[in-house]
């Protein structure tokens, strides 16, 4: 359990476009072993385009990209046998029986442990006689994900696994993402739009819009870097404070609140007041970014009126 | 352990240090009582390992928790004994909640203090008669 050196995943300016469009601009990352990198965007925004790269689905036309030290597209069979994977898709075999699917994974998986699997047909309540399509959608999930992870994977990789699933399910995969990373030197790449989970199991998270990778960041440092900062005007203004180093404006007319990134040198030292356009604002409350209002920040549209900056805000006497 | 986990501003880890901290604070875990390891904590509330890590090094560094190498991490023999400035630190965030509050509801300063007087006595009763 050594291939791929310190970081299982290495991703270098992966470019791909479908009939012309974008669906991956550019996109480097690395990810470190033992981490559990969540991976955030809207639907669309290119994460099963990035993912299939890194199973050997697709082949890297621009760019390149190495996951547990080799090309996925090159001898895959060596690759997937260390690999676990689960997508949202409910693609399992429904003529199966729980028993098929366990006979066909240990057959090809080399590490499959048997004693794991019993263990987790038991925490999964799913009983070696029983038919796929017998099962409920909870069921198939727990299914694929004992056959992601019941060889103990060196890199786990969900692909938006919790899509559609009641709670009860999620909280299995998370479980189960808990239990792959707690094993010293496992990796896990997790993809969701449900930021709560991400915010608790993630170590780094990372932002795709557009096919273009935004940030990536440790989930620590976030709420560190980042702050929400409310102001409040007695002159009413379709626009916001125009704050350097801020970003992600929400609100209207006599409150809004800004994202300030700590990092920036532009940004402010003191918050507590400020002019802009014709207002004087007043800061009524900061509070440390959650993920997601740093994930609406990053992505929203800007409303045309901000992105042509007018020179001066609007007035009400 | 049940600890409950919200989204909101508050970050995970420290949502994690409050509620313990409470649980030492208040007696409900005693010194010498043994935390749940990371792994175990981690699984159970299903939060990423570190996240716990660090909580129980922030526990560590007010001095409510103490580690024992290679058995496990123990509520403090000397948990009472949190340092003045620490104790301000914690206490001060609180405080200004409660005040915020009080004037919000029009609860004069007398009003307050009598309050607090009388929910200390009543939960020093508690404590005694445990």
């Amino acid at each position: 359990m050594n291939s791929g050196d310190d970081y299982p995943v290495r991703v270098r300016s992966l470019s791909r476009a479908f009939k012309g469009t974008a669906a991956l601009a550019d996109v480097s990352l690395d990810i470190p072993r033992g981490c559990v990198f969540g991976l955030v965007g809207l639907n669309g925004a290119g994460k099963t385009t990035l993912i299939r790269h890194l199973i050997g689905s697709m082949k890297a036309l621009h760019g390149s990209v190495q996951v547990l030290g080799q090309d996925p597209t090159i001898r895959p069979e060596r690759l997937l046998a260390k690999i676990g994977y689960m997508s949202e898709e409910d693609s399992l075999p429904k003529w199966m029986r729980i028993s098929d699917l366990i006979g066909f994974c240990r057959s090809v998986y080399p590490t499959w442990s048997d004693d794991y699997c019993g263990e987790l047909c038991e925490m999964f309540d799913l009983s070696p006689g029983a038919k796929l399509k017998s099962l409920s959608k909870g069921g198939r999930a727990r299914a694929a994900l004992l056959a992601a992870i019941a060889h103990r994977p060196e890199l786990l990789i969900l692909d938006e696994p919790s899509s559609g699933l009641d709670p009860i399910a999620r909280a299995d995969i998370l479980e189960a993402i808990i239990r792959t990373v707690a094993d010293e030197g496992r990796t896990v790449l997790f993809s969701s739009h449900l930021l709560e989970e991400i915010d608790r199991v993630c170590d780094q998270i990372a932002l795709i819009h557009d096919g273009v990778l935004l940030e990536s960041i440790p989930a620590a440092s976030l709420p560190e870097r980042y702050t929400e900062c409310f102001y409040r005007t007695d002159s009413p203004s379709a626009r916001p404070p125009q704050i350097p180093g801020s970003f992600g404006a929400m609100g209207d007319a006599s409150e809004w609140s800004v994202l300030i990134d700590s990092e920036n040198e532009a940004s402010p030292s003191t918050t507590t007041s400020i002019e802009s356009g014709a207002a004087r604002w007043e800061l009524v409350r900061r509070q440390p970014a959650t993920v997601h209002r740093w994930f609406a920040g990053r992505v929203q549209r800007q409303p045309p009126s901000i992105a042509q900056a007018p020179a001066e805000g609007m007035q009400h006497v | 352990m049940l600890i409950q986990i919200q989204s909101g501003p508050q970050p995970i880890y420290q949502q994690i240090v409050e509620q313990i901290r409470f649980r030492i604070l208040s007696a409900q875990l005693k010194p010498g009582d043994e935390l749940p390891t990371i792994r175990g904590l981690a699984e159970s509330l299903k939060v990423n390992p570190n996240t716990i890590a660090r909580a129980y090094r922030e526990l560590e560094h007010e001095g409510l928790v103490e580690k024992r190498r290679t058995t496990g991490t123990f509520v403090a023999e000397t948990s009472g004994t949190l340092s003045r400035t620490r104790r301000k630190q914690i206490l001060t965030p609180e405080i200004d909640k409660l005040l915020v509050l009080a004037s919000h509801l029009g609860t004069d300063a007398e009003e307050l203090d009598e309050l607090i007087a009388s929910r200390h006595h009543a939960l020093q009763q508690k404590v005694q008669s445990q």
